[in-house]
């Protein structure tokens, strides 16, 4: 069992009122808050080590390209890929897909092949192959979703058929908390000489990963989501897939030989990571991994779970709310309120000081399969509490009370 | 909770238009069709415009959104309804100053219900909302003079 009390005091941002009112901060699947330890891991990289990676011979520089490429193995632990030649440090995950449909894409896909993906994608999963399809020549398809919000194994079957290149799904839905079957999903791709591409930027904070026990080829995650640094990400990709692959950032870093007319590489992992690289960030998300480790991935997801079902027991006990998405989930909820829209919720709660997320939540595609233009989250992690959700009810009742009178 | 501070960005005018917006629907005729979308939040409106010797003679406007974004736009449609398109556009930079809490000059029109949305101002995420509406017809009339 995990101590949440204990973990809030090691939140700094927590403690603090806004517009009077004690923090109650219900938008993690945005960004997470971040911890002592990792606001301190940044501080100290560049208060003792900050340097150059893998170029000089002097002493810090040696210390930064340590702390870095620790953190590179801290990832490889972490998400369970069995060399650190597989994880590539990026922006984030909108990057880390982009590289994908970038470089495998536009090399591997050609009129007549099939990229398969699901509405209930992020934007950074869908646009990136409208582009690459439009480049190409093929064709972008959807897995239909069934009306719980939920992919049916039987629709992956019927979408995906032997011209299908590349699968790519998210594994948990940030809009309807949906937990996708990964593991099946990859096996129907590669059945169908398919490769399975996950967005991992809602799962990878919140359960175990296991890129090798998933089988996925691709796998894309945020360091910003998971108690890490803005501006730091990864890709994991297998190696026999990325040692294919073209470099996607070309300069700096990446560099074997570089001659007047022609260059050469670095070997994997570095051969992806042009430019100076996210040093500091990857420091940062080697010490959210840290932490998360400390208290378990299992004990969050459970604890997560737990609030999430509690959210909705509470919520449904108001009049007019309806509450997107299945039974089982992660620690996301999706709701409405039939006489108020969700700017106008959003606007009363952070009077009260509750943080939650109000519009499409950069899944336009989604909302129109919800029939909504817009909805509310709430969304969970492991420095909230039961008393967070019961102040977020209240503030949700007061919000339909305002409106109420008002009109 | 105290409402005050609500109070002041929900008044009862806005509210009002909000319920009750006030030139919603297709205008038959319409000389501009400008659409114009929050991509924060997924507010749409299509404002329609009808233009008569330089005078807006008509407006409305079908969309989605929230109470400050449809309330905005029916008070707009109501407000620049008679006006020259030269000073439509100046009524839009004095609301865009009102939003953005600056002086404005409270003289040249008669501001009317308008003046109700001053509290959104205390709102800074909910000014894009406020002028959602303005800012179409203000891209409609750009390009026209494009054209």
């Amino acid at each position: 069992m995990m101590n949440v009390q204990d973990i809030r005091k090691q939140f700094p941002i927590l403690h603090q009122e806004v517009n009077g009112n004690p923090l109650v901060y219900l938008d993690s699947a945005a960004t997470s808050q971040k911890p002592a330890q990792v606001i301190d891991a940044v501080e100290r990289y560049y208060k003792e080590i900050n340097s150059n990676v893998h170029r000089g011979v002097h002493t810090l520089g040696t210390h930064a390209t340590d702390a870095y490429e620790g953190a590179r193995e801290k990832v490889r632990e972490f998400i369970h890929a069995s060399s650190t030649e597989e994880v590539i440090f990026t922006r984030g995950t909108t990057t880390a897909l982009n590289m994908v449909a970038s470089s495998y894409g536009r090399a591997n896909l050609s009129e007549g092949d099939e990229v398969v993906i699901t509405p209930m994608e992020h934007h950074s999963n869908i646009i990136p192959w409208q582009q690459v399809v439009k480049a190409t020549g093929a064709t972008l398809k959807y897995i239909p979703l069934q009306p719980d919000g939920t992919i049916a194994l039987e629709d992956v079957e019927k979408t995906v058929t032997e011209n299908t290149k590349i699968v790519s799904v998210m594994q948990v839905s940030n809009v309807l908390g949906t937990i996708n079957p990964i593991k099946e999903m990859a096996a129907i791709a590669h059945r169908n000489g398919a490769i399975m591409v996950v967005d991992g930027a809602q799962s990878t904070p919140h359960m175990n990963i296991d890129v090798q026990d998933l089988d996925c080829d691709f796998f894309a995650f945020s360091g910003h989501k998971m108690c890490g640094p803005t501006g730091i990400g990864v890709l994991y990709g297998k190696r026999q897939l990325l040692e294919k692959m073209d470099p996607f950032e070309f300069g700096g870093e990446m560099i074997d030989y570089v001659g007047l007319y022609d260059s050469t590489w670095k070997d994997l992992p570095w051969k992806f990571e042009g430019g100076t690289p996210i040093i500091a960030g990857a420091v940062g998300l080697g010490a959210a991994i840290d932490f998360l480790n400390e208290i378990g991935m299992d004990n969050i997801q459970q604890h997560e779970s737990h609030l999430a079902k509690y959210a909705i027991e509470q919520l449904s006990t108001i009049e007019g709310v309806t509450i997107y998405g299945p039974e089982k989930r992660a620690g996301v909820v999706t709701f409405n309120s039939d006489e108020v829209h969700p700017h106008d919720v959003a606007t009363v709660l952070d009077t009260e000081g509750i943080a939650v997320r109000a519009g499409h939540h950069c899944a336009q595609p989604l909302m129109k399969w919800l029939e909504v233009s817009a909805t509310a989250r709430a969304s969970f992690y492991l420095y909230n509490t039961e008393e967070d959700v019961d102040t977020f009810v209240a503030g949700l009742r007061k919000a339909k009370e305002f409106f109420g009178n008002v009109f | 909770m105290s409402f005050n501070n609500l109070d002041q960005l929900y008044r009862q005018v806005i509210m009002d238009h909000y319920k009750n917006p006030r030139n919603k629907g297709e205008l038959e005729g319409n000389d501009l069709k400008i659409n114009m979308n929050n991509p924060t939040c997924g507010d749409t409106i299509q404002l329609q415009l009808k233009v008569d010797d330089g005078k807006i003679s008509d407006a409305k406007f079908i969309g989605e959104g929230c109470s400050i974004s449809l309330a905005s736009a029916s008070m707009m449609t109501q407000s620049v309804k008679g006006l020259e398109v030269d000073q439509a556009m100046k009524l839009s930079g004095i609301f865009s100053d009102m939003m953005q809490g600056k002086e404005y000059d409270e003289e040249e029109f008669d501001l009317g219900d308008i003046e109700a949305l001053q509290g959104v101002s205390k709102f800074p995420a909910r000014i894009k909302c406020a002028t959602l509406s303005w800012k179409a017809m203000e891209k409609g009339f750009k390009e026209q003079g494009e054209a």
